[in-house]
């Protein structure tokens, strides 16, 4: 089977299911990494590993959708509730700007008290006061909630957003692009189809986005198998996928944590990284995150056919809500890629090389 | 097998004869860029002789003293007599650090100046008596040495003493690098060198008494320095055969700074599997998770090793050098450990006999 897949992936072939139920179960995880540090190396032949300066505010905790595997939000009223002023957010944004970021991955949760308005005015200011930062906002459900707010239609929101200067959408809120898990987990976020329709708008509307995974609760291989193919398949329809990021569940604080004790290790990433390199044959890039998963495993990752570190993330409130907190320097990043043989280079939000190292 | 570096397909071609590797072929696979390919070699070997398992131990460790006569550079945990921080436990105070379900006990200490021998060989008395079901693992071979220069007592008796007041194997420390040059840089000359180390190790395994063998990487020292140290080992292997453990030991910054950073995993990953290949002879190559930390050591198991040492309810030296991970691991982490590697975790005892199959 090694060597089947070995043969497509060189002769730029598809990896069908069975080959990608194969490498998340069955093979032996060096030979995958093998195979994907060799995939990666075709595509990107230069032992390059970039990274973005950026960080990660949150314009609220407010939210109605109560995820299972979330422990940043808080129902509407709830006494440690909070929602940023559009002033409060621009302050933060600033002091980014201020440290060298060019990337602002700017999420909150779904707060339906607030008006179409607030969200615009915050991509626009952004692009006005600080034209080196990309404001690289909101996930897909929360565009999904401001149509709901403003009465329109999907189309309808990202067109403002474009209008008003935004151009990338992250791609948190995928979670595992599966019926089954996103009814268990998360069952007022919609289906696959919610975040997959908004992304393909995006896409035709001219927006670039990353998909995410968020794995190692409810799912089993067939649900990620279906979310590899969901991904693959949409990235066929215009290309606009920039990069895979992949990240285990923390299960700390939240209502799955009953069931979950612990999150998944470093060998589980390694494999995820190693398969979504091989079956996502049409995804420019793949992240390893030093941020989710440990400075360690990042490095290793290397190995592994990511070709991407991820960001210096100076602010992050999710995975801290679940007690997992990681904090890295641009030094560090530096450090880090170096020692594991690769040359630093810093990119845009859109991988676009601003300076190697 | 395929290898991105094709330097490394007549190493495979001698590992799947079973042939020795050479001082060359160590070198190459230290060079090379084919990090995986190094490792998937490593594991390949980790896989013939013992499938799936890996091994762990439930264990404590005791360092009777910190006070130490020498002044090894990149130790953080040795303390002169009276300074600060100093201590020196008695030998009830170590009796009681052993708890009933303790397997094996560790103990590796500074070399004092005062003890006198008979004072290790009562401490290993009192253990052995009040805890006859836990195995006693004592002494490096640099403090052997060192109770031979201290106290005239030739390794051979020493040893035999210990072993009859219920040792029953070494620890693998005090080797640092087989390097005169190093020797001499880090300030180690005061230990055993390279042949008196091999030594008493060979009188260890006359005597019945199985031994561990470390190397501490990640500083100053070269890839040829690695190759050298551990064919040197080889070499004793062959002639005494009594060693059951390689453990690459990481060189912790800490507080003494020989380099601005620890080494990264991918060397870390890259020493054990060379190691493994290279120690053809030895029974286990060991991912000691305190000094590599949990997610390197997780990984580790996919590069040749078998081992993952043990609960360690604690460790000292290590700590006291920097050394990030928490104290005491439950063996619930550690079989989150092994199991995330999709491997299965085996309990073993001071001598490696299997206790308990965690299937």
């Amino acid at each position: 089977m090694l060597d089947r897949i070995r043969e497509k992936t060189l002769n730029g072939k598809r990896l069908d299911r069975e080959e990608g139920r194969y490498l998340l179960t069955d093979a032996p995880l060096l030979e995958a990494g093998a195979l994907a540090s060799e995939a990666r190396f075709a595509r990107h032949p230069e032992k390059v590993v970039t990274f973005v300066i950026d960080t990660n505010p949150n314009y609220t905790n407010v939210c109605v959708t109560d995820c299972q595997f979330c422990a940043f939000y808080r129902k509407p009223g709830d006494k440690e509730a909070w929602t940023l002023s559009v002033d409060e957010v621009l302050a933060k944004v600033e002091f980014a700007a201020s440290k060298g970021a060019t990337t602002v991955l700017l999420q909150g949760g779904h707060n339906p008290a607030l008006p179409l308005d607030y969200y615009l005015t915050l991509v626009r200011e952004t692009r006005r006061r600080f034209p080196q930062v990309t404001p690289h906002f909101f996930t897909a459900s929360e565009i999904t909630l401001m149509a709901e707010v403003a009465k329109t239609s999907i189309d309808g929101i990202l067109d403002q957003l474009y209008n008003a200067g935004q151009r990338t959408i992250p791609g948190g809120g995928a979670e595992v692009l599966s019926e089954r898990v996103r009814t268990r987990i998360e069952p007022k976020k919609g289906g696959p189809k919610a975040w997959l329709d908004v992304h393909r708008a995006a896409h035709r509307r001219g927006f670039k986005s990353t998909a995410t995974m968020m794995y190692g609760h409810v799912e089993t291989t067939e649900d990620l198998l279906d979310h590899f193919d969901a991904i693959r398949a949409l990235q066929d329809e215009h290309g606009g996928f920039t990069a895979f990021v992949p990240w285990s569940f923390k299960p700390g604080n939240t209502l799955l944590e009953k069931w979950i004790k612990h999150y998944e290790g470093p060998n589980a990433y390694l494999r995820m990284l190693a398969v979504s390199r091989l079956y996502l044959d049409n995804f420019p890039h793949v992240q390893a995150s030093w941020f989710s998963e440990g400075k360690q495993a990042g490095q290793v990752a290397l190995h592994f056919g990511a070709d991407d570190w991820g960001g210096t993330l100076f602010e992050e409130n999710v995975h801290k809500a679940a007690d997992y907190v990681n904090t890295i320097s641009v030094e560090e990043i530096v450090a880090l890629i170096r020692e594991a043989g690769f040359t630093p280079a810093q990119r845009t939000t859109e991988y676009e090389i601003l300076q190697r190292y | 097998m395929r290898f991105s570096d094709t330097r490394l397909e007549p190493i495979w071609a001698k590992v799947r004869a079973g042939e020795r590797l050479s001082r060359e072929d160590g070198l190459t696979l230290f060079a090379t860029d084919d990090l995986l390919g190094v490792g998937r070699l490593a594991d390949h070997v980790k896989s013939q002789r013992e499938g799936d398992r890996v091994y762990f131990v439930i264990n404590r460790h005791i360092t009777p003293t910190n006070v130490c006569v020498l002044s090894c550079s990149f130790c953080g945990f040795a303390r002169k007599p009276g300074q600060a921080g100093a201590y020196e436990h008695t030998i009830e105070d170590m009796v009681a650090m052993v708890k009933d379900e303790t397997r094996e006990v560790h103990i590796v200490g500074g070399h004092h100046p005062d003890w006198p021998f008979d004072y290790y060989e009562r401490m290993i008395q009192a253990i052995h008596a009040a805890h006859p079901e836990t195995q006693i693992k004592a002494f490096t071979a640099a403090e052997i040495d060192y109770f031979w220069r201290r106290w005239k007592i030739e390794p051979k008796d020493a040893l035999a003493r210990l072993k009859a007041a219920g040792l029953q194997s070494m620890p693998g420390g005090g080797a640092e690098i087989f390097s005169p040059r190093l020797a001499k840089l880090l300030k180690y000359t005061g230990k055993a060198d390279p042949e008196r180390w091999c030594e008493i190790h060979g009188i260890a395994h006359g005597l019945g008494i199985s031994t561990n063998a470390t190397m501490l990487y990640g500083h100053v020292e070269t890839h040829a320095e690695r190759v050298e140290h551990l064919l040197r080992l080889r070499q004793q292997q062959d002639a005494s055969g009594g060693f059951s453990t390689f453990i690459p030991l990481t060189y912790q910054e800490g507080a003494t700074q020989l380099v601005p950073r620890r080494t990264p995993p991918g060397d870390s990953l890259r020493t054990i599997a060379v190691s493994r290949l290279l120690l053809d002879n030895f029974p286990h190559v060991e991912a000691y998770w305190v000094v590599l930390g949990e997610a390197t050591a997780s990984i580790a198991l996919h590069f040749g090793a078998d081992d993952v040492n043990g609960t360690l309810e604690d460790e000292r030296i290590q700590h006291l050098s920097g050394a990030q991970t928490p104290a005491g691991l439950a063996r619930e982490q550690l079989f989150r450990m092994i199991r995330d590697a999709g491997k299965i975790p085996v309990e073993r005892d001071a001598l490696y006999n299997v206790v308990q199959v965690y299937n």
